[in-house]
């Protein structure tokens, strides 16, 4: 792989141990991707900060010995911890120390604590056409979906380094050639009223990811005013059933202003359309038990934005919750909250509000598992082997209903 | 995009020799696990146990260390890496890991534990179906990305 003078003398170490391991490893994942070259981004997003045991940590800390230091504005993803409310999770001492340590590390390198998984929601949104690397699978497919910014799906590790040395391997969703959709995604067959109502989009995510993979997909048929949060939680969901990258929504996301310019000219290899029976597979797919029974609710992956943060805050207006309800949210998102005096009619109503992590990356439910219920396709897909408690998927009405009764209601006239 | 897997299968006398592109050199030997889905090593292994955790997996409960891992592909999460890592720390890793599309993702997780001085394990590409034949073999991996399978 070539690279630039400037890229080499990082790698001599001329800009100290932290940016040569740094561009030692991205040198390394673009020769693997198959990357002729490496291109200069404009910001990073960093999944690296989650607590997954002492390795990242022992990583993070490399870094800040070498003398490491963001070259780009960089955002962080959700820590282990939430630091604004210490006792919300719960971890044994080591545990806590060590997640505070790996925060800690990636703040020393001059992340800002955004502590998000929708970075995109509290103001680092980068621009057509812009070269950026992030991290967090539901952030990638935003960014390069919603916004039209370009960057492949990188893992921890590889996102703070290319924060780092300012590079990322110029492969993939980078490259305009892998942009253009190859599969088309035909949901004219669901009902219009359906396509308005926020419970459809993390179904329909669920089921694009399985059906297309890595593969990128454009699909046609959705209201030209799609609001941003359904593309957020399609987004999310499809990333977490396949390896989806970026998905081009025709008349809506800004390299699709049409189906040809979304397949660039050329013809699609695949034709897939959603029908009812595909669509009620994905819908049973997102619930694990058929119980009535409901231990807790958790709402907000990716975290509320302050529309959603409203919505709830609607919904929840004289009524009291039963049980534990978590809504996991931002501290930009809770701040503004607090400004409109919700923070205490959420909390009056029995939500439960958490920042900077959330629910399903680190123990915050009640020990001892039970039955979750979502609205988010990503913690139903993600709950079961994370929490250890069953998931049930319907609605945020449904969610808020269930949790007033105390048993699962949904209704099910929406998928009929 | 360069560097398309080059692979060829010969099967002769039981024997399976097959030529993957090396992600992350190295040697090892065992039997090879084939998953029957696609993984996503976060929310998917267990670094304490080094099973498969995820319960809607069709090879949820199986022990992943100490297996040559074949995946013919990887979803989902951008902490996989961390989770790899993880792995190898603990020494609850598969002693190779067999990809059926190159995995930047996975692989990052055992460049790292290199960086870091753990012991690590030889990432290759093999296409889907020469996976698909050298399920349940013993195989021996080389560092030039020869797998023979008995």
């Amino acid at each position: 792989m070539h690279l630039s003078a400037a890229e080499r003398a990082l790698l001599n170490g001329e800009g100290g141990p932290a940016a040569a391991m740094a561009m030692r490893l991205v040198a390394a994942a673009g020769g693997l991707l198959g990357a002729e070259r490496l291109v200069e981004i404009t910001s990073a997003h960093v999944d690296g900060c989650l607590y997954h045991g002492d390795g990242g940590v022992e990583f993070a800390e490399r870094l800040v010995e070498g003398g490491g230091r963001v070259a780009v504005p960089t955002t962080l993803n959700v820590g282990a911890l939430d630091l604004l409310h210490p006792a919300r999770v719960r971890a044994d001492a080591h545990r806590a120390a060590m997640a505070r340590r790996q925060m800690d590390a990636y703040l020393a390198l001059g992340c800002a604590p955004t502590w998000t998984c929708a970075p995109y929601q509290v103001g680092h949104r980068p621009g057509l056409g812009e070269q950026v690397a992030w991290g967090e699978s539901n952030a990638v497919v935003f960014a390069n979906s919603v916004l039209g910014a370009r960057t492949e799906r990188y893992g921890d590790f590889l996102d703070v380094c290319c924060a780092l040395t300012g590079r990322a391997p110029l492969y993939g969703l980078h490259l305009a050639e892998h942009r253009r959709a190859t599969v088309v995604v035909d949901t004219s067959a669901v009902r219009a009223e359906l396509k308005r109502r926020p419970v459809f989009y993390p179904v329909l995510g669920t089921w694009l990811g399985l059906e297309v993979g890595g593969a990128v997909a454009a699909v046609t048929g959705l209201p030209q005013d799609v609001p941003e949060d359904a593309l957020k939680a399609m987004g999310a969901a499809a990333a977490s059933t396949g390896a989806v990258g970026l998905i081009h929504v025709v008349g809506v996301t800004p390299e699709a202003p049409d189906l040809e310019t979304a397949l660039g000219g050329g013809e699609p290899e695949r034709r897939i359309a959603l029908d009812g029976t595909a669509l009620r597979s994905a819908l049973d797919r997102l619930s694990t038990t058929r119980s009535e029974r409901v231990d807790a609710v958790a709402i907000g992956s990716p975290h509320l934005s302050l529309p959603e943060a409203r919505r709830l805050r609607t919904l929840v207006a004289g009524r009291t919750l039963r049980v534990p309800f978590y809504a996991c949210t931002n501290r930009a998102v809770l701040g503004a909250l607090e400004d409109e005096g919700a923070v205490h009619d959420l909390r009056e109503a029995g939500v439960d509000i958490v920042v900077d992590t959330c629910v399903v990356v680190t123990p915050i439910l009640p020990d001892g598992g039970g039955v979750l219920m979502t609205d988010s396709g990503k913690f139903a897909h993600y709950g079961p082997a994370n929490t250890g408690y069953d998931v049930v998927y319907g609605s945020l009405e449904d969610c808020v209903a269930s949790a007033e009764a105390g048993r699962v209601i949904r209704d099910e006239g929406v998928w009929a | 995009m360069t560097g398309t897997a080059r692979s060829a299968a010969e099967s002769g006398a039981g024997e399976i020799r097959c030529a993957g592109r090396v992600l992350v050199p190295g040697e090892a030997e065992g039997r090879v696990l084939l998953l029957r889905a696609p993984v996503s090593l976060w929310g998917g292994v267990d670094p304490a146990s080094g099973r498969i955790s995820d319960p809607r997996h069709p090879d949820c409960g199986v022990e992943v260390a100490g297996r040559v891992l074949a995946v013919p592909d990887t979803v989902g999460s951008s902490s996989s890496s961390a989770v790899m890592l993880e792995l190898l720390r603990e020494g609850t890793t598969p002693v190779a890991l067999l990809l059926g599309r190159a995995d930047a993702i996975v692989a990052l997780g055992v460049l790292v534990a290199g960086e870091l001085g753990y012991a690590t394990i030889p990432v290759l590409e093999v296409p889907g179906e020469q996976l698909a034949r050298l399920a349940e073999r013993r195989v021996t991996v080389a560092r030039d990305g020869t797998v023979l399978g008995r």
